[in-house]
């Protein structure tokens, strides 16, 4: 499995400023995140933080700043260029292919294929599926089974453990629980969690307070394109992250 | 490790009938019904080795393009245009006969005019995203429109004795080669979709083109080559035509766009794109050429044919379709 074991830092940005022609969406961001921890991005409707994710992802490029993956330069063209570099994306509205089996959408777009004829090896496909997901402990019936059979919880782990296999270097979660039920998105922490054993760096948006102080090690706050502060969340409040995201004290 | 996870109690027979895929099953339990139906009423002549061997035969274009119309449904998406591209093709097949003389030329021109119709339909669908439907509507109309004007609605004689038998009247180790064409097909048509990545892309498409684009698969190629089999499909269907017939008229193809949809989604490929089956095809294909067979042999006019086709296509297709939303 491709989790980041080197000491170099999976994801460092360095004053990234996004413009769209003369509206500032960005104003100058900075962050760097270790491997095995979890950060996370919040803030207010419209603060800026689905054009990060986006930068981050490869939609859209810099206006300035510089972004680094595992210690090298990236520029990123196009999404395909921040997947050949290792940052994966966790939507919240499940890019998966539900009429397909759990283990063709762990390698949707990346099939394995085995001799010269290069014909698709499914057993293969379904044995390393099903050792994910044990590793991950995303309890599924079978890595066999038709994904639209699974729960939503399930099909979240789904994706989770398909961004952790694929990810080298940034596993990036655009509110990965906005979709779910209580009892799924404790499952879905849980496999956050998880991920963050195995050492992989995670950049996690979310609107939920909450679930920051449950999962994240750090978090970060945008303000209409500001980058207002970053936090410890061993060393913060409720209350200040409030503050902070709404500007009435800082 | 793959069932015996799924169910801790023992599952009773309800459950038990509840999980048997009827939608699947459809096609193959109607199969056997009309069979045994027609082996009762029509049992003398029906049963015949001959005529066993002859609904096969009969089925051979129709499989042919139903294996190109499954990927076309696999992906969500419809070929209207394949009727008319099989007299199209039969017809280029035919000239080009005529003038060189040369079977394979003449096979390889037709099938490059299927690959072009299809190309088509593929560049109006993805370049300039339009929906497959309104594209192939079109398409169905302007091609048929060509085939009339360029033969002047004269049909055009098949005499090779070579492209005959190759395409038509030829048999192999006993076996007609429309037969062999059938199977070779449908080997590869079943080889594409279950164990190439294409395949696998093509029913990811299908089932959701965003995670198929966000997982970094060239959507649009996809289509493109999609539509352009579909057409070249269509294209040896017309070809097998000139073969058996010995001869190729603008009005070939002209009812086959039904059959060949019918057979797909009695088959269990869902029109929403996503799901497919190529064995149901199959199976679906030899259905249809079996009721045709049978209503010929009970001696039903070919209006009362089309009526009874007609109620039977329905009749399979809302079984096969029903209860797809409970899924």
């Amino acid at each position: 499995m491709s989790t980041a074991t080197s000491t170099r830092t999976p994801l460092k940005l360095d004053g990234i400023v996004k413009r769209f022609g003369a509206v500032t969406a960005i104003q100058r961001f900075d962050l760097e995140i270790a491997p095995g921890e979890i950060v996370a991005l919040v803030g207010d409707n419209g603060a800026g933080k689905s054009t990060l994710v986006k930068i981050i992802s490869g939609l859209y490029q810099p206006t300035e700043g510089e972004i680094w993956i595992n210690g090298d330069r990236a520029e990123f063209s196009d999404p395909s260029d921040a997947r050949a570099r290792g940052v994966e994306v966790v939507y919240q509205d499940l890019a998966l292919a539900d009429l397909q089996p759990v283990y063709m959408n762990l390698f949707l777009g990346r099939e394995l294929t085995r001799g010269p004829l290069r014909i698709l090896d499914r057993s293969r496909m379904a044995r390393e599926t099903q050792q994910l997901v044990d590793d991950l402990d995303i309890r599924i019936p079978s890595a066999k089974a038709q994904l639209s059979d699974l729960s939503g919880g399930q099909r979240q782990g789904i994706a989770i453990a398909r961004a952790t296999h694929w990810a080298s270097g940034l596993v990036l979660m655009d509110e990965p629980t906005a979709a779910l039920g209580v009892a799924e998105t404790a499952k879905v922490e849980e496999t956050i969690l998880k991920l963050k054993e195995r050492g992989a760096a995670v950049l996690i948006v979310s609107h939920n307070m909450e679930q920051v102080f449950r999962v994240a090690d750090r978090v970060t706050v945008l303000r209409r394109g500001t980058q207002v502060g970053t936090r410890s969340v061993a060393e913060t409040t409720h209350n200040e992250l409030v503050a902070m995201i709404t500007g009435l004290a800082s | 490790m793959t069932d015996t996870a799924v169910r801790h109690e023992a599952p009773t027979i309800l459950d038990t009938v509840r999980r048997v895929p009827w939608r699947a099953a459809v096609v193959y339990i109607g199969f056997a019904l009309v069979f045994a139906f027609f082996a009762i009423t029509q049992g003398e002549y029906f049963l015949t080795a001959t005529n066993l061997t002859n609904i096969v035969v009969q089925a051979a274009p129709i499989t042919v393009m139903a294996m190109g119309a499954v990927l076309v449904l696999a992906i969500g998406a419809i070929d209207l245009s394949i009727g008319s591209t099989v007299a199209l093709a039969a017809l280029a097949t035919a000239v080009a006969l005529e003038s060189t003389g040369s079977w394979w030329i003449a096979a390889l021109v037709g099938l490059a005019v299927g690959a072009l119709v299809g190309a088509m339909n593929g560049f109006f669908i993805t370049a300039l995203r339009l929906p497959s439907f309104l594209v192939t509507l079109a398409s169905m109309g302007l091609i048929a429109g060509l085939a009339r004007q360029l033969t002047d609605l004269q049909s055009v004689p098949v005499l090779d004795s070579t492209f005959t038998w190759l395409f038509g009247s030829g048999t192999l180790l006993g076996l007609p080669i429309l037969i062999w064409w059938t199977a070779v097909v449908v080997l590869v048509g079943w080889h594409v979709l279950r164990q190439r990545k294409f395949g696998a892309h093509v029913l990811a498409v299908g089932n959701n083109e965003r995670a198929a684009r966000v997982s970094g698969i060239k959507v649009n190629r996809v289509k493109m080559a999609v539509f352009t089999v579909s057409g070249m499909t269509a294209a040896l269907a017309g070809i097998l035509y000139d073969g058996r017939l010995g001869g190729a008229r603008y009005t070939l193809g002209e009812a086959d766009l039904m059959t060949v949809l019918a057979a797909v989604i009695v088959g269990g490929t869902a029109l929403t794109g996503g799901k497919a089956s190529i064995a149901g095809a199959l199976v679906g294909s030899l259905l249809m050429s079996m009721i045709n067979n049978g209503l010929i042999l009970a001696g039903l006019s070919v209006s009362q044919q089309m009526i009874v086709r007609g109620a039977i296509i329905l009749l399979a297709v809302s079984l096969s379709l029903r209860g797809k939303k409970s899924q």
